[in-house]
């Protein structure tokens, strides 16, 4: 039982990072309508940032405001000197230009820092373990991050329902055209949510560069995974995000808790692994392809 | 116009260029240049099958590779058991081309008809998304296939093998691949002028209004869909008998990618686009990496130029030809 | 080893790096004597596992002199792989085409299972400066193949045998499912003689490892040993450390699951982990001394081990080149004085078995934290002596 909790917490902490990726993923293109195959990369970019800044100061304080920066400006130049142009055309030609941007980004990021991952330390203060139950130690940096995941998930209920700001947003998701017939400034609407995905991508990157390897092609290994989120949650919709997010994010670890265990219980140890190991690795594709079966606009849709 | 001569002696040099690349190859000395045309009349013919959905039906799959990689280890997986002398299913196998390739062909329209049945509930986002999800399943597969080398790949003894002709031969393979790579091409041109196709462009262009004529989509767009797909099987076999290698990579959501920017480089909804847009991308891969290490630098800004400025891909800027 | 798996995602193909070499390259290989020797020295070097080619590299470079090895002029034709294996078959062939008789340089075990093949069959050499892989290592032994680094599962045995040593009786093996991770825990099984408490799959992919993690610790096993290479293995190490594992349940690794990098971007959760492993950079010999003063001097970093296996390599085949003066026209000699290994190695003795593989020695290593902070590995003490492959006895050359 206390494993299962464990466990859960896993899934918690997963799902949580997958939050910060796909929250501004899903906004990027609930409102622009826009396919951003970069948004690993600002994931990536703030990692580096933050690594980099740390290790000259050694402040993790300095760290996040370098992430953040790093990764919000880093998007902010994406969609000023690229995506801006890309509004109204075909998906095709999105998925054409982020991916040439994702090549660029990667072999810039190993040009200007190298191809050696840089360390990263857990800071003093998110160092070792608590105990959350008796028999239950959980390392206090992942605390953190759940508790990051947490209160990003409130600011931006609170940012999209109670600002101006999040009007807009709300509108522009629900109808692009209403909020361009409105006269309101748009292209800034736009840049500025562009700049807030980078940024809450800069806090997973900052918030993950502890616990993984910062290298190069650390964000495609999580696009991927966090496209499957914003679909399963539905496309445009934070909550939907929420919901996505913790759903790939406990399903990814208990399944890997899980699947291995209760295959072994009815077959031979070695077809057991193989089999276990495959269906580990695609659970979280089967799921979605269900959802998107049942439900072809994902669990929590934005209004349309 | 001059735009409809322009584009026969287009097509002419081009032809001409893929006739006489052994002839060059030969004439320079440098024996890869060969293997470059083959690769790229493989490719090619991916690129064709892609543009017919992509172009003209404007269903954007995200996941061909699943055909690509299942074409390549049907080849490789026969092979596998005729080498090894075990029977697969009871049956001993063969190397004969004739045998071997529509059964690899047939597995790709079979898995095509269940995809594609599937996917085209959903439209938009949702499509290009749930094709993904479908190639990272059979991604997955193939690398836990512990038998056929998972994730290692498979290495081939030798090619398949064709009556009268030698397809071990480097030269004979590349005019095999080529033949093969026109007649796929007529085909798509055929089809696409047909009614058939005619209906799926309308369908491209207004769904309400053909669903309002009485058109049933969803016949139209699955039948594009498999043909699509067994092409993109058939760069798959050829791909396996020209490297005598497969290995799950071939049905990476990245070789998905790479299938997309090669046909929006060439132009969507050109056919003959695309074969452009493979020479131009894979001829420019090879030359920027002879260049530089970090060849990629320079690749990345090309594909995002592409995208903003080249509405129309290679073939719009060569004929003015229908946009994409 | 194999390769670290992420990268197989890397965006595009690198379809093959470099056209073909002209033809006039491919009549100097063949003129003899005076002419360089052409060395097809296929690597990867783009990816992130790109630090690993570069090192390879770096290390095989140092070995030459004025452009000599072994007093003969040689020519690299450097290619590319970007970890891809049927990007190596065709770099390959391609060499092979315009006559390269030569090659070395691959360090990926599903690379090398992709190129050496095609190099044998055209009659050319094949000489591994990194992986071993089994498959060549016994039946389908050849003569033209060597080994010159050591066989994939002799690490892996040699770390059952550690664990034998330092006593442990119930271990949790981890390693990712594919071929080299359940190869990797076959070879300490082989040797271990303690109880196996659980044999645990990671993902290929995997970043994050707390569900694992928790496994660990609900199993409660003496140690662990795990085999994760490239980022995979610092994420584990990192992780283990932070969950407050590695001060109660020691970790034991092969040594490529922590190369001197990876020490140096895990930082202090490498701190007393155990390792398997044929030579340190910490290493007193004279041979070991020189290597890493003079790759610290042209480099400004030290070496890992897949520069010093390169650096030996580089050293064996220019005492080879050295024998038949460059012309390898002469295939029994040139055969002759490969197996002889008449050269100084960095790691210390080396020769070859039957099947052309090392028989050398191993340690346990431990990295230890230094008063100055810096974290090193330093030897705990031999743990075979002259110890070749499981595979010698099934291989029949000559």
């Amino acid at each position: 039982m206390i494993l299962f909790v464990e466990q859960a917490l896993n899934g918690l902490q997963y799902g949580s990072m997958l939050f910060l990726l796909a929250s501004g993923l899903t906004l990027i293109f609930g409102i622009m309508g826009v396919i951003n195959l970069t948004h690993g990369a600002f994931y990536m970019v703030g990692a580096y940032s933050a690594a980099f800044a740390v290790l000259s100061t050694g402040s993790f304080l300095v760290g996040i405001a370098a992430a953040l920066l790093g990764a919000g400006l880093y998007a902010v130049l994406v969609e000023v000197a690229v995506v801006q142009w890309l509004y109204r055309r075909d998906h095709l030609y999105q998925v054409l230009a982020t991916l040439g941007l994702i090549l660029f980004t990667n072999e810039a990021v190993s040009m200007i820092f190298g191809r050696r991952p840089p360390l990263m330390d857990i800071p003093p203060f998110l160092q070792g373990s608590i105990p959350l139950l008796p028999g239950l130690d959980y390392p206090l940096m992942r605390i953190a991050f759940i508790v990051t995941g947490a209160l990003v998930a409130i600011g931006l209920w609170a940012l999209v329902n109670h600002t101006r700001v999040g009007m807009l947003i709300r509108a522009g998701a629900d109808d692009r055209e209403m909020v361009d017939a409105l006269g309101i400034d748009i292209r800034r609407l736009y840049t500025l949510v562009f700049g807030l995905g980078g940024a809450l991508c800069g806090l997973a990157g900052v918030m993950a560069a502890p616990l993984l390897a910062i290298e190069i092609g650390m964000g495609e290994r999580v696009l991927i995974t966090t496209f499957v989120v914003i679909v399963i949650g539905g496309v445009g919709s934070v909550r939907g995000a929420l919901v996505g997010a913790l759903l790939v994010g406990m399903v990814d670890s208990l399944g890997r808790a899980y699947i291995p265990q209760l295959l072994q219980l009815s077959l031979p140890a070695s077809a057991a692994d193989t089999l276990g190991a495959g269906l580990v690795s695609a659970s979280i594709y089967v799921l979605m392809a269900i959802v998107l079966l049942v439900r072809p606009n994902g669990l929590l849709p934005a209004r349309r | 116009m001059m735009t409809s001569r322009l584009r026969l002696a287009v097509v002419a040099g081009g032809l001409a260029l893929l006739l006489t690349a052994p002839l060059l190859a030969q004439l320079t000395g440098s024996a890869g240049l060969l293997g470059l045309a083959n690769r790229i009349a493989i490719y090619a013919i991916a690129a064709v099958s892609l543009d017919l959905i992509l172009g003209y039906g404007a269903l954007v799959s995200f996941g061909h590779a699943m055909f690509f990689g299942l074409g390549g280890y049907a080849v490789g997986v026969i092979a596998f058991h005729t080498g090894a002398g075990e029977p697969l299913f009871g049956w001993q196998g063969s190397n004969a081309a004739l045998i071997v390739w529509p059964l690899a062909l047939v597995a790709c329209a079979l898995l095509a008809t269940v995809v594609g049945t599937l996917s085209l509930k959903t439209s938009g986002v949702q499509f290009i998304m749930i094709t993904l999800a479908f190639a990272q399943m059979v991604f997955f597969v193939l690398i836990s296939l512990q038998s056929y080398g998972g994730d290692d790949g498979l290495l081939l003894d030798r090619r398949n093998t064709l009556p009268f002709i030698d397809l071990s031969r480097p030269m004979t393979f590349y005019y095999v691949c080529v033949a093969l790579l026109v007649a796929w091409t007529a085909f798509c041109a055929r089809v696409v002028n047909s009614r058939f196709g005619l209906v799926l462009q309308a369908l491209r262009q207004s769904e309400r209004r053909s669903i309002n004529l009485g058109v049933d989509p969803f016949p139209f767009r699955l039948t594009a869909f498999v043909i699509s797909a067994i092409g993109t099987g058939l760069a798959g076999v050829l791909w396996a008998n020209y490297a005598r290698f497969v290995s799950p990579d071939m049905a990476a959501w990245s070789k998905s990618g790479e299938f997309i920017a090669i046909v929006v480089l060439g132009g969507l909804g050109t056919l003959l686009g695309p074969i452009a847009g493979t020479a131009v991308f894979i001829a420019l891969e090879q030359i920027l990496s002879i260049w530089t290490e970090h060849w990629m630098i320079v690749m990345g800004p090309i594909l995002t130029l592409v995208a903003l400025f080249g509405r129309r891909g290679i073939a719009g800027r060569l004929f003015g030809e229908r946009n994409g | 080893m194999s390769r670290s798996a992420f990268t197989r995602r890397m965006i595009v193909a690198g379809l093959a790096s470099a056209a073909a070499l002209p033809m006039a390259q491919s009549a100097l290989a063949q003129a003899g004597a005076s002419a360089p020797v052409t060395i097809g020295f296929i690597t990867t070097l783009s990816t992130p596992a790109g630090y690993i080619g570069e090192d390879i590299r770096a290390g095989f470079q140092l070995a030459l002199t004025d452009g000599k090895l072994g007093g003969v002029p040689v020519n690299l034709a450097i290619e590319d792989d970007a970890l891809k294996p049927a990007n190596a078959k065709q770099a390959a062939d391609r060499l092979i085409q315009s006559g390269v008789k030569l090659f070395t340089g691959v360090n990926f075990s599903n690379v090398l299972a992709a190129v050496v093949p095609g190099v044998l069959e055209s009659g050319g050499y094949y000489v591994s400066l990194n992986p071993g892989p089994s498959s060549f290592a016994g039946e389908r032994c050849h003569r033209n193949y060597f080994v010159a680094s050591y066989q994939n599962d002799a690490f892996h045995e040699a770390a059952g045998l550690s664990a034998n040593r330092l006593g442990y009786k119930r271990v949790a093996l981890l390693a990712p499912n594919y071929q080299a991770g359940r190869d990797a825990l076959e070879g300490f099984k082989r040797t271990f003689k303690g109880e196996i408490v659980s044999e645990i799959y990671t993902k290929l992919d995997q970043t994050d490892f707390s569900v694992e993690l928790a496994r660990v610790r609900s199993l409660a096993p003496e140690a662990i040993y795990q085999f994760h290479p490239g980022g995979a293995g610092i994420n584990f190490a990192k992780q283990y450390a932070n969950a407050g594992l590695g001060k109660s349940i020691p970790m034991l690794i092969p040594a490529f699951s922590m190369d001197a990098h990876m020490v140096g971007a895990t930082g202090d959760a490498a701190d007393g982990i155990y390792a398997s492993a044929l030579w340190t950079p910490e290493a007193t010999s004279p041979a070991s001394k020189a290597f890493v003063e003079a790759f610290r001097k042209a480099y400004s970093r030290t070496p890992t081990m897949y520069a010093q296996q390169a650096y030996d390599t580089a050293n064996l085949i220019g005492s080879a080149l050295k024998a038949v003066n460059g012309d390898l026209g002469k295939q029994d000699e040139f055969r002759k004085a490969l197996r002889a290994a008449q050269f100084t190695a960095v790691r210390g003795k080396f020769s070859f078995g039957p099947n052309q593989h090392p028989v050398q020695d191993y340690y346990l290593m431990k990295f230890e934290k230094r008063p100055s902070g810096e974290i090193v590995q330093t030897i705990v003490r031999k743990i075979a002596e002259d110890y070749g492959d499981a595979y010698a006895a099934q291989c029949k050359l000559n």
